[in-house]
């Protein structure tokens, strides 16, 4: 009797909530989760910010196709800050406390991240930041995470190899953004544990058009068997260009930031070579079929590709990251933001363009070394370096 | 310093000199016309260069750059025309705003034409990698190329002024724009001319460049305010000292690199400027008297 | 001060507060973040427009003053100085209470400026920089003028971008809030923002009653003579140098106290702050304000900020920016408020002709 009571009820609990669907469609059920956006789409870091937007809009776009996130339909909006840190935390402040967002995914910018890491802490609002440097999750705060792979990493990465080859003696150059700035830190700090020495090391403009005076700097400091460029700049193809003019032909070591095919193209011949770690997405074509990357990795890129027409970049996957991320979080533990921050922090084993990420509340980035790489250009293409 | 690396700094700062020189005389011919520093010159040779660029997709380079020129210089015609031919002598100051919100309203045109991607053209010769030997150091041929177009350059815009009718014409208006009037010359042609004559000059320096400098929709503002700095170091409206303004400029810059770090290369640069300012008003080799008659 | 400077100051001040109750009213109090942040810029605009519409001289570089300031402050208050507590001079400074213990928001315990001692640094400072610029600097003229305060801003610009301490191209961030007086504090935080709304206008009234103040003594009238002919003032026996940089300076300083308090406000500064395009940006609101009051500037100086900082227009800022300094310059090369269309309604609807402009396009 009990049991058959209580089967009643469920049932008169379903229908009314059938009914209540019916009458509402847009009732509790189907609430929309407004996302915002701070990209610097205009200004200095348009290169990041560019694709960054476009790989959002993209992701909404085919989310809101399918119904949303479990139902929910998807509101982004982008703010572009033009890499302005003024205009950053104005806006952090406006999505926070006027559109009451979800999350915020970027800004692009380290520099930009910074300033709004204590409002985002205040606002109790998650931060999925796109920016590359290693303060925004050491120390840890509470609502801030982070897609792109640490810096650390990518030094380990390259000494590594350096060990490999034998290089003990290298230069060091960094554009002047906040990603060479926290390169250079990375690659002064380690180069000691490595058995290398930094023999010079020189910051130059981000909008450089020239670098051949500052080569013949470095050509004249004698020994130096590499040269390690950390920028996310056009700069790094110029860069290629004037040591290979010049007849210098140390290996040229990229960071990450060099994962954009157009920096390959527009470097030509003098490209070919470069060794650098990066996320596997500009090589998905070449792995095996085994690696759980691939398949996101060639749908990102096909998607991205047919829909605008021009190369994806790993700066765009960043972006994608921090969208799936969230949505992740968000299938799992509904739309309650203090539920779906313990969801992100305790995320495992998601596969994302940046690699493998795998959060705890000791690490907001969730990636490890493994998240990279060693790649090379060969005949204008990237392709995985082979010793 | 040994020789090569010496002649490697030099060449390197002749690059860098010959292009702020160019831009340089952009603005002399303007300013020489009008009395305005017309700001937007720098977005001149960006868009030499992105026109260039987009032109290469369908026809052979020469042709390409030679279409973009004639581009440009009717973009530079077009923005006389619009914005200051029916202006009834305006003010310095209104002019520098107004030449300021080309640039910009250019430059943001542009990124939404162009999008935000670098772009360069192919070398003219070989290519990224290769070199000529010169003075026991290696250097692009495209630098070749840099300096021998702007070179020619200087040289016919001499010729021009001294011995075409047009170009006394236009150093007529310069000297005196009333007295020119009375002579009979059209003077508001002349400013549309030199607007034109400026923005050729600035296209196909951004088109011989653009291999190596490439080509970005922000590219103008760094070298309009470069560009700037020469014309004021040399003594506004001079072009010839514009010339050797840009290569002292340029020269300073490479050789500043050997001795402080590259962070600091703008700051010293600029820093010698003010000095220089400071001592001599009125530019390097300009003159008092003349400064004394061109001014807000 | 004119009974029309009273009116002019009293509306503004009745404004400010109708702003925050109507706000408070229809609990859109978020406006007051954007708006507070708009005063600091106005403070730096208002000091400028001084410096341009009654010295009649050009600065291209006064970004690099409210970097100076920004930047000084930051640096002194936000870095911790508690690895040198050994040294004598540190510890000089803390026994004087210069340097005072505060916890970060990962509770680790940091011993930096107080940010009074680290303002009025800053400040001396930027008054010392801006003496020494200005008194070459003043003596050029027309485009040589424009170049040399540009080149100012220039310096500055890579000197904060190339140094270490001053955070290079990430800038600085953790700027803590600066305690005016006991329980006043100047800081970004969400449930403080009536009271910094208040306390940034009333910044601003009081610097326009100062600039009123001074646009009407002895110093103002010999600005205006300068501005109207240098060589006639010369020769009437006003020292056109000294005036001139004692504006200079009094513009400087407008533009470091702004550069101060934005970046308390905001938590922290960053180099795109003192770069060459806000100075331009600065020089253009106040051309296109009209240069001859400062109630122009202000007025254009709020709406444009306010559009670009709540991102009104997306990725069309700039271009919409550019397109008004344009128009503004074509067809009302006075400023927006000297625009013809104002004084044909007022003929319109009064008929009686109105006083004729004292300025002439023959500027």
């Amino acid at each position: 009797m009990k049991k058959m009571l209580r089967s009643v009820f469920w049932n008169i609990v379903a229908l009314s909530t059938l009914t209540v669907m019916a009458l509402f469609p847009f009732g509790a059920q189907a609430e929309t989760i407004k996302i915002g956006a701070i990209l610097a789409v205009t200004g200095p870091a348009s290169f990041l910010g560019g694709p960054e937007s476009r790989t959002l809009q993209m992701l909404v776009e085919e989310y809101n196709a399918a119904g949303g996130i479990n139902g929910n339909k998807i509101e982004l909006i982008i703010k572009d800050s033009g890499a302005n840190p003024a205009k950053a935390i104005s806006f952090a402040k406006q999505l926070i406390e006027e559109e009451k967002v979800f999350a915020i995914l970027g800004p692009s910018t380290s520099g930009e991240t910074m300033k709004i890491k204590k409002i985002m802490e205040q606002g109790k609002t998650i931060l999925l930041s796109c920016a590359a440097a290693e303060v925004i999750v050491n120390p840890v705060a509470k609502y801030v995470f982070k897609t792109p792979q640490k810096d650390s990493h990518a030094v380990q990465k390259i000494y590594t190899t350096m060990n490999d080859l034998g290089i003990k003696k290298i230069a060091v150059l960094v554009g002047n953004t906040g990603f060479g700035k926290a390169g250079k830190g990375q690659l002064l700090k380690a180069a000691p544990e490595y058995g290398i020495d930094v023999v010079i090391s020189e910051v130059y403009d981000k909008k450089s058009t020239d670098l051949s005076a500052v080569v013949a700097k470095l050509m004249a400091k004698k020994g130096i068997q590499a040269v390690v460029n950390w920028s996310i700049v056009p700069a790094q193809g110029i860069l290629a260009k004037n040591m290979r003019q010049a007849g210098w032909d140390v290996p040229l070591f990229q960071s990450h930031g060099f994962g954009n095919i157009k920096y390959v193209q527009a470097g030509g011949a003098a490209a070919e070579g470069i060794i650098f770690p990066a996320g596997r997405l500009l090589v998905s074509d070449v792995l095996p079929d085994s690696n759980p990357q691939k398949s996101l990795l060639m749908k990102y890129k096909q998607d991205y590709e047919n829909k605008f027409n021009e190369p994806a970049s790993t700066f765009g996957g960043h972006a994608y990251d921090a969208f799936m991320i969230l949505a992740r979080a968000i299938e799992k533990a509904g739309t309650d933001r203090e539920a779906v921050r313990d969801a992100i922090e305790n995320m495992n084993g998601m596969v994302g363009t940046g690699g493998i990420f795998n959060f705890s509340p000791t690490d907001h980035n969730g990636l490890d070394i493994d998240a990279f790489a060693m790649l090379t250009v060969k005949d204008g293409k990237f392709v995985l370096y082979n010793k | 310093m040994t020789t090569a690396l010496f002649a490697q700094y030099l060449f390197a700062g002749i690059t860098y000199g010959i292009l702020y020189a160019i831009v340089a005389i952009g603005f002399n011919i303007i300013y020489n016309t009008t009395g305005i520093i017309n700001f937007a010159q720098g977005e001149f040779v960006m868009l030499g260069g992105m026109i260039a660029i987009t032109f290469n997709a369908l026809f052979p380079l020469p042709v390409a750059i030679i279409l973009a020129v004639m581009t440009t210089m009717l973009i530079g015609a077009a923005i006389e025309m619009i914005f200051i031919r029916w202006l009834d002598s305006p003010s310095v100051l209104r002019m520098i705003i107004i030449t300021i919100g080309i640039s910009i309203l250019i430059r943001e045109l542009a990124l939404h034409i162009w999008g935000e991607s670098v772009r360069a053209l192919p070398y003219f010769q070989g290519n990224e990698i290769s070199s000529v030997r010169i003075l026991g150091t290696n250097i692009s041929p495209q630098v070749l190329w840099v300096i021998g177009t702007c070179s020619v350059i200087v040289v016919c815009l001499s010729i021009f002024f001294k011995f075409t009718s047009l170009g006394r014409e236009m150093r007529a208006c310069s000297a005196n724009r009333v007295a020119a009037t009375l002579c009979g010359i059209d003077t508001k042609n002349m400013i549309t001319f030199s607007f034109m004559l400026s923005a050729g000059i600035g296209a196909l320096a951004g088109c011989v460049m653009s291999p190596i400098t490439y080509t970005q929709y922000d590219g103008g503002t760094g070298m309009a305010i470069k560009g700037f700095t020469v014309a004021i170091l040399g003594g506004l409206g001079n072009s010839m000292a514009a010339v050797a303004a840009g290569l002292l400029l340029g020269i300073i810059e490479a050789f500043s690199i050997s001795v402080v770090p590259l962070a600091f290369q703008d700051a010293i640069s600029i820093s010698i400027l003010l000095i220089i300012l400071f001592i001599r008003p009125h530019g390097i080799f300009g003159r008092s008297d003349i400064a004394r008659l061109k001014e807000f | 001060m004119s009974t029309k400077n009273i009116f002019h100051l009293a509306a503004l001040a009745a404004l400010v507060i109708l702003v925050q109750m109507g706000t408070a009213w229809t609990e859109t109090g978020y406006y007051l973040t954007q708006l507070t942040m708009i005063a600091y810029y106005s403070l730096l605009i208002i000091g400028l427009c001084m410096l341009m519409g009654y010295a009649g001289q050009i600065s291209l570089g006064h970004a690099g003053f409210f970097g100076i300031g920004g930047y000084i402050s930051a640096a002194l208050t936000s870095h911790n100085f508690a690895p040198y507590q050994s040294n004598p001079f540190v510890n000089f400074l803390i026994s004087n209470g210069l340097l005072v213990g505060r916890t970060d928001l990962y509770g680790e315990t940091l011993l930096s400026f107080h940010p009074w001692p680290a303002c009025i640094i800053a400040i001396s400072f930027t008054f010392i920089t801006a003496f020494i610029i200005g008194i070459p600097v003043l003596k050029l003229k027309g485009h040589y003028l424009a170049m040399a305060t540009l080149g100012f801003g220039i310096i500055i610009y890579r000197v904060v971008l190339a140094t270490e301490a001053f955070g290079e191209a990430d800038g600085l961030s953790e700027v803590p809030g600066f305690e005016l007086l006991p329980g006043l504090v100047v800081s970004g935080d969400f449930d403080a923002r009536i009271e910094n709304y208040y306390i940034a206008w009333g910044f601003v009234l009081l610097g326009i009653v100062l600039l009123l103040n001074l646009t009407n003594s002895r110093v103002g009238r010999a600005l205006r003579a300068i501005h109207g002919s240098e060589e006639a003032a010369q020769a009437m026996g006003v020292n056109t140098a000294r005036y001139k940089l004692y504006i200079f300076v009094l513009s400087a300083v407008f533009a470091a106290l702004a550069g101060v308090f934005l970046t308390h406000y905001n938590g922290g500064v960053g180099p795109s702050e003192t770069g060459i395009m806000k100075s331009v940006r600065y020089v253009a609101i106040v051309s296109i304000g009209g240069m001859a009051n400062i109630w122009g500037p202000l007025i254009m100086g709020v709406i444009l900020n306010f559009m670009s900082l709540r991102g009104l227009l997306g990725s069309y800022d700039d271009v919409v920016f550019g397109v008004i300094l344009i128009l503004v310059m074509l067809f009302a090369p006075h400023g927006i408020l000297r625009l013809n269309v104002w004084s044909r309604l007022r003929l319109f609807f009064f008929p009686t002709p109105a006083k004729s402009s004292p300025l002439k396009e023959n500027q």
